[in-house]
């Protein structure tokens, strides 16, 4: 919790060391640094060349590390394999439901717990932190009965609904508002503003930087779930695309075509990896800020 | 009611709290409260209730049908050898899982904290992506390079090693889940003893330096005591992580072979897909409990020396 505040001044404080404790293996630290950073990307590099070879050339010689002939065919036959359009689509929709819940849920409960003083806050805000460390794999079981009796088992709703107010946005959001001086509100509401043209008019226009992170942390943790979609998704037509592609790899009858599944996993990888390099910082700070993904 | 309002005690709060404002806290509080009470509170309790009840998947519609059997599940649930296996199996993913992910973290943190500018921020780019990378993608790429004839195998092959069948023999398809798990952890435990890194105060060092203390010095007598809190913080994390690991080993392996990867976790989804839902409940329910018990002990551990 106070690694945000820390990450803050990151880039700052590094320059001051830098001037002050020059190491004298300065290429040895470089060199091991390059080899550790290779080695991390070599996933992808597998990927990006395998998704590029053609069927034949994997049959024929599975473990080459360069594509002979380039070939953008395995894309053109994912997308024309049966339900991977639905499950494009399908993930799309569970993630603008589980970020448009978690801006309107996320920003109203952590502005309270910030800035409103009321009987219970206390305790709400000891939920918030309980549900941080609940282990999703101790009651998936019960989550599903509720679901199944809610008549949302198989349905988009159902995948998305647990997640459309996640504690972890509620923390993010409560942290900002806590940075938020309190005159500021105080004195509208000398002005005689009610609470909710205090929220709507005055903090939610200055939450930004916090709806920012809430969205992506939150769409991260929608597009990459994986353990709830599985379950609750039942049928091709609410399969979500991790759960789609790996129910394809699955069903794989003879042998494997990592060619298609390769070109998947681009496709599934794609606009989280995307989204990271331009609005890294969100990113780190999301995480930094709660140890969470 | 007069009595009580003359009697009231004036609170220690900035304002009164009224019943107003109370209704406005929970009102802002509201679509937090809703969802968390469905999915998190009920569920919880009714996992424990679950767990004492010979409920299957069928049952569902027939609510009645269901028995009250105590303790049953927990004991079935310690008799049964597979569910040893994979609290042994849990134990490895976090007794191997936790240091590897740490260290890895730790070297690299210092590493990019120690006075380095170029190319920083592309490391840390590097070192963080596979945190944000989808793990179904991952597993297929670790199912592409690690079968018998992949990349791994014929690079292997290159330098005169004869590579095994990884995915397949149950000896060594434990490390190959481990390295997926460790891949997609490492970084988070980069950025976290990063921050840590970054608040231990400079003039500590400069202090060191005049007394001729050289760096493995600082290190051992100054940053990795500093660090203390972060390396709690950390390990907690990641313990709580590897011990409900799910996501390796159901991808990779599903389990096998011969249940050398499943975990307590994949134990509790198995049973589920089983339709037994009592047994499954018992199991995660075990989950739950060592999570909390893992976090307590943690705690005290590494709670600073007086």
């Amino acid at each position: 919790m106070t690694a945000l505040a820390a990450l803050e001044n990151a880039d700052m404080t590094t320059d001051r060391i830098a001037v002050r404790r020059r190491s004298v293996s300065r290429p040895l630290l470089y060199g091991a640094l390059v080899l550790c950073a290779l080695l991390t990307m070599l996933p992808f590099v597998w990927v990006i060349s395998g998704s590029l070879r053609s069927l034949d050339e994997i049959r024929s010689d599975p473990g080459a590390w360069v594509p002979q002939h380039l070939t953008f065919d395995n894309f053109a036959r994912l997308f024309t394999t049966e339900g991977f359009g639905r499950f494009l689509v399908n993930s799309v929709v569970v993630a603008v439901m589980v970020v448009a819940g978690n801006i309107v849920a996320a920003s109203a409960a952590g502005y309270a717990l910030a800035k409103l003083d009321f009987a219970g806050r206390r305790i709400a805000f000891a939920a918030v932190m309980g549900a941080m460390m609940m282990p999703l794999t101790s009651v998936f079981v019960t989550q599903f009965v509720i679901t199944v009796d809610l008549g949302l088992a198989d349905t988009l709703t159902g995948v998305a609904l647990p997640s459309v107010a996640l504690p972890l946005s509620v923390f993010i959001m409560r942290q900002y508002a806590m940075s938020i001086p309190d005159e500021l509100l105080e004195a509208a509401r000398i002005d005689g503003a009610g609470e909710f043209r205090i929220f709507f008019g005055i903090f939610l226009p200055l939450a930004g930087p916090a709806v920012a992170t809430i969205t992506i942390m939150s769409f991260l943790s929608s597009w990459n779930n994986f353990l709830w979609p599985l379950i609750v998704a039942q049928s091709m037509s609410s399969y979500t695309l991790p759960v789609g592609l790996a129910a394809t790899s699955q069903a794989a009858a003879h042998v494997t075509d990592y060619g298609l599944l390769l070109a998947g996993a681009i496709v599934v990888m794609l606009p989280v990896l995307v989204l990271f390099l331009f609005l890294q910082r969100y990113f780190v700070q999301g995480v930094a800020g709660t140890g969470m993904r | 009611m007069t009595v009580t309002v003359l009697q009231k005690v004036p609170r220690r709060t900035r304002r009164p709290r009224g019943a107003r404002r109370t209704a406005v806290g929970w009102l802002f509080l509201a679509p937090f409260t809703v969802v968390f009470l469905v999915y998190t509170a009920v569920p919880t309790v009714a996992a424990l209730g679950f767990s004492l009840t010979d409920l299957r998947g069928a049952d569902l519609r027939h609510p009645f049908a269901v028995d009250f059997t105590g303790l049953d599940n927990y004991l079935r649930l310690f008799q049964d050898q597979s569910f040893l296996r994979d609290i042994l199996n849990t134990a490895v993913f976090v007794a191997v899982g936790v240091p590897l992910t740490m260290g890895i973290g730790l070297a690299l943190a210092l590493a990019l904290n120690s006075g380095i500018r170029r190319l920083r921020g592309v490391f840390r780019t590097v070192f963080f992506a596979p945190v944000v990378t989808n793990v179904v993608a991952v597993a297929l790429i670790w199912q592409y390079a690690f079968n018998a004839g992949g990349t791994v195998n014929k690079t292997l092959g290159a330098v005169g090693f004869a590579g095994p069948n990884w995915l397949d023999d149950p000896n060594l398809t434990m490390p190959v889940v481990i390295l997926l798990g460790v891949w997609r952890n490492f970084g988070i435990a980069m950025v976290l003893f990063l921050a840590g890194l970054q608040a231990i105060p400079q003039n500590v060092y400069e202090a060191a330096s005049l007394d001729g203390a050289d760096r493995w010095r600082q290190l051992r007598h100054i940053t990795l005591p500093l660090l203390r809190p972060t390396t709690l913080m950390v390990s907690v994390l990641l313990t709580v992580f590897y011990l409900q690991v799910f996501d390796e080993p159901y991808l990779l392996t599903n389990g096998g072979p011969l249940g050398s990867t499943e975990s307590v976790a994949l134990y509790t989804y198995h049973q589920f897909g089983a339709g037994e839902f009592g047994m499954s409940s018992a199991a995660s329910f075990v989950t739950l409990v060592l999570v909390m018990l893992v976090s307590a002990v943690q705690f005290r551990l590494l709670r600073p020396r007086t």
